[in-house]
């Protein structure tokens, strides 16, 4: 009997996706369309098959598509994935137009006060990611998917950096460990990614290995902007590392913490008081600090609970933190909200700022409030304020005048 | 299915002259239809033909039916306030059968998949057709094409305006009271199957030639309140249970989770707000849908933080919209249909809390109605086309999907905003043409998805009100381009048959669309 290779979802009521069921054999290629909007798109399914057997050369064989409403981005990919599961050495690929939407930049100081993990191989809920606003979007390759599925995921994702638009948040991706993650990066590299979450790190040589992956990819498909980087600290090992980490390439720009496995590490469990991590998230923003990166904290899991969320946020805004992770859309706000600076905060920050645009007219080198020296590093956390505040919607932008 | 003559209407859609072997009036625009003559009346009574004790009770539902001289070919009606939880509509069809009655024809204000006993009295020919909103299992039977008539959709308002018309007669109404007095006078908000109000039973029992209650709660007279009032009853009969008021919550009641939803909400209450339209004294409406009820409580965020009341919210009522009453944000509570338990307390209750019917909130042949008062209406749609035409009937691929309820009449709000998702599982709401047009673009002012609002080019004031806002207004074009990009370009239409299996008409019972069977 002839083997079939199968790229899908698993799901039982699935949306916005597919399962390709691709089974090589000498016979003229066939290709058979089931849709859930099949009076609607049955056709144009076809004959995107089609293009993409074309683009892969695949003149032979049988093509089932069961189809769930997908958008063309993930059919393109699943058939993509079920035909290289079968030819794993096809050089050749299908990708669909990389949008114009898709090729703004990011900066290395920009905000990272949210950052919304999406399973890469759940298409659909990044669709409308972007509406939410987070300052970033993250899709991932790494926890959030099965083994089985790792694979297929890079051709969803990378078709998904050059379809979606996520208005204007910051194009991240977390990849796998070692030599798994080393190949995600041939599938983000080159498709104007943003920013890669390195998970696990425990050693400045995992940094500087992927950073030289990254330059290779980067001559080759000849991208000039940086891929900036965030590892993930999430091991005992990692957190007396994290300097040494955060130091290890001029691309990083943040420093984040996982609490789930560096509590398993640990061997304690992970408690809501969260005393059993406090040296670490200390950690992490001191290395941060002293490498000049933003330090991001974990993620709170509790989706419904909006109260036990404002909490977690303040208290890793009093620890230093600069941001943290979100697993869920509706966590968004309470974040931007709760990393807002208080009213207080800014009417320092403007004072501060007006103090130093006064020493900059005069030529001084040194900024000084009434009788009182500010010193530099109070009068770049007080330009950051100023920054927060407009962002947060606190302070008009044309405070000034 | 027939095969009539077609004529196109004023918005060019084709329909047919004649349905079920009556003629119809094709619409004519909106406003623009006024039919003479006298409105339909049922034949002179006397009182001294009814008992002088006022003891209408009778033995059996059975016997009821038989002093109604229940025949072959008649109409029968019921209302839908127990929604999903009807237990009586069931025994009366199957009474019928028992009796060899046959060609009934149903014209309930809504049928519900609890009711899909009657596809068999169908079949068997105990039931011609359905006439109403049909929703679930009857729905997709008519869908096909296998009833033995064309399906005819109305709004509720247009239930009352048939009946009026004379373009139906209904010769007998069963009314399920969950509470009623032995002379027929009955209530819907108290009672073990208490389901609220009876307002969708009113017309039945002011034009129907026999009126039936059907109660499992009788009380002493008088049964107070009076929804429904016993001068118009003619039988009385009690049941061990008529229905279980626990299914009249329906699944469009639930609050949304989704986060993209609960963002076109939020939008909608933004916008609204940016229109000036929340201010002390206002009014909405919000239905049971998900995104409705949670405008509903974005816009009572806002009216806290802004120290505003309403003066009345028109329901379908539910506990979102009571707890507003309950913590003083609005006078009242003007209610059509209570769609969960709290609001069946509430009405009982609060006297705030009013029983309405479409009578009041919906008729064409009134001499006004509530509908046109309110400041603003939120509302859903299946599909929208460019000039704000829009679809609650059938799907994109035109499937029959389920009534029209009071949608159509709402339309005449002075806003009426749809916040719909741009696109569903990659099938696209703003079309260039709407599959079935049951809405008018003239009355639908904005629709406000996750990818922006648009406002309608006419509405010149909404526009000029909201251009400082901050909110993502776009042009409903540029909206439509950039789904439909995402979603590889428009979808291929369905392929349609000539048959017509049901007829869309307008409030004022002209043909706005014909429905077709989908080729096989």
């Amino acid at each position: 009997m002839a083997k079939s290779f199968i790229s899908g979802t698993k799901g039982e009521k699935p949306r916005s996706d597919l399962r390709v069921k691709y089974t090589p054999s000498q016979k003229p290629l066939s290709i058979s369309v089931k849709s859930t909007v099949e009076t609607l798109f049955g056709k144009a399914i076809k004959q995107q098959a089609k293009y993409v057997c074309k683009d892969l050369q695949i003149k032979t064989g049988e093509i089932e598509i069961e189809d769930f409403g997908a958008l063309p981005f993930v059919i393109v990919a699943r058939l993509e994935a079920a035909i290289k599961q079968a030819h794993p050495d096809l050089q050749l690929e299908s990708l669909p137009q990389m949008k114009d939407f898709c090729l703004y930049h990011s900066s290395r100081d920009r905000f990272r006060r949210s950052r919304l993990y999406l399973p890469g191989n759940q298409a659909n809920l990044m669709l409308n990611a972007g509406i939410h606003k987070p300052d970033g979007i993250i899709l991932d390759l790494e926890d959030s998917v099965s083994p089985s599925e790792k694979e297929d995921t890079r051709y969803i994702v990378r078709n998904a950096l050059r379809s979606i638009d996520f208005y204007g948040a910051e194009r991240m991706v977390r990849i796998n460990q070692s030599e798994l993650g080393l190949k995600d990066l041939e599938f983000i590299v080159p498709y104007n990614v943003h920013l890669i979450l390195i998970p696990k790190v425990e050693s400045a040589e995992e940094i500087k290995i992927i950073d030289e992956r990254i330059l290779e990819i980067s001559k080759e498909c000849d991208r000039k902007e940086p891929v900036f980087l965030m590892p993930i600290i999430e091991s005992g090992r990692g957190i007396l590392k994290a300097l040494e980490i955060a130091e290890a390439s001029s691309n990083i720009v943040a420093l984040a913490i996982g609490l789930e496995d560096y509590t398993a590490d640990l061997g304690v469990p992970r408690t809501a008081e969260g005393k059993e991590s406090f040296f670490a998230r200390s950690m992490i923003v001191n290395a941060a600090r002293a490498a000049g990166v933003q330090a991001i904290d974990t993620v709170y899991s509790d989706v419904g609970n909006e109260i036990g969320l404002r909490e977690s946020i303040r208290e890793a805004k009093s620890l230093g933190f600069d941001g943290k992770g979100c697993i869920h859309p509706r966590q968004i706000k309470p974040m931007h909200e709760e990393f807002a600076p208080s009213i207080e905060e800014i009417e320092k920050a403007k004072k501060i700022t007006l103090a130093f645009d006064e020493a900059e007219k005069k030529g001084l080198g040194v900024v000084s409030l009434g009788s009182k020296m500010i010193d530099p590093p109070v009068v770049k956390r007080a330009l950051h304020t100023i920054d927060l505040a407009i962002a947060s919607n606190l302070l008009n932008p044309d405070w000034k005048n | 299915m027939t095969k009539v003559k077609m004529i196109k209407n004023a918005v060019d859609r084709m329909v047919p002259t004649e349905i079920n072997g009556v003629k119809q009036t094709s619409f004519k625009g909106v406003g623009k239809f006024k039919p003479n003559g006298k409105k339909a009346a049922l034949p002179i009574r006397s009182c001294s033909d009814f008992p002088s004790d006022g003891n209408k009770i009778v033995k059996s539902l059975e016997d009821a039916l038989k002093k109604c001289d229940l025949k072959n070919g008649m109409t029968i009606s019921s209302h839908h306030h127990f929604r999903n939880g009807d237990l009586v509509m069931n025994q009366v069809f199957d009474i019928a059968a028992e009796k060899g009655v046959k060609g009934l024809r149903w014209f309930p204000s809504a049928a519900f998949p609890c009711h899909k006993l009657v596809i068999e009295h169908m079949k068997n020919g105990v039931v011609d057709w359905v006439e109403g909103s049909l929703n679930g299992p009857i729905g997709d039977y008519a869908s096909h094409g296998n009833m033995n008539g064309t399906a005819i959709l109305r709004s509720h308002g247009g239930r009352w305006q048939a009946v009026q018309d004379g373009e139906v007669h209904i010769d007998i109404a069963i009314i399920a009271a969950p509470t009623a007095d032995a002379f027929g006078n009955a209530t819907g908000d108290r009672g073990p199957s208490a389901c609220g109000l009876l307002g969708f039973g009113l017309v039945d029992s002011i034009y129907a030639d026999k009126v039936i209650v059907v109660t499992d709660n009788l009380v002493p007279f008088p049964c107070i309140p009076w929804q429904i009032q016993g001068q118009n009853v003619d039988y009385v009969v009690v049941l061990d249970k008529v229905g279980e008021p626990e299914k009249i919550i329906s699944g469009t009641t639930k609050l949304t989770k989704s986060p993209d939803r609960l963002y076109i909400a939020e939008l909608t209450a933004k916008f609204v707000q940016a229109a000036g339209i929340i201010k002390d004294g206002f009014s909405f409406q919000a239905g049971a849908g998900g995104t409705a009820l949670a405008f509903a409580i974005f816009l009572k965020e806002m009216m806290k933080d802004a120290g505003v009341k309403a003066r009345f919210i028109r329901g379908g009522s539910t506990k979102y919209l009571v707890d507003m009453l309950e913590e003083g944000l609005t006078d009242f509570i003007l209610d059509g249909q209570t769609f969960d338990l709290e609001g069946v307390r509430s009405m009982r209750e609060n006297h705030g809390h009013v029983n309405t019917s479409p009578f009041t909130s919906y008729n064409w042949h009134g001499k006004g109605n509530f509908a046109s008062m309110l400041d603003t209406v939120v509302l859903g749609a299946t599909e929208v086309d460019i000039n704000f035409n829009a679809n609650v009937v059938t799907h994109s691929d035109g499937k029959m999907l389920h009534g029209i309820g009071g949608w159509q009449n709402c339309l005449f709000s002075k806003c009426t905003i749809l916040p719909i998702p741009a696109f569903r599982n990659r099938i696209p709401v703003i079309v260039d043409e709407v599959t079935t047009l049951v809405g008018p673009g003239e009355l639908i002012d904005v629709i406000v998805t996750e990818r922006g609002i648009a406002i309608n080019p006419l509405r010149k004031d909404l526009i000029k009100a909201t251009k400082d806002s901050g909110l993502p207004i776009r042009k409903i074009e540029e909206i439509k381009a950039e789904v439909d990009d995402l979603i590889g370009g428009p979808p291929a239409k369905p392929k349609l048959t000539d048959d017509v299996i049901g007829i869309v008409k307008w409030v004022d019972g002209t043909v706005i669309d014909s429905i077709y069977k989908i080729e096989n």
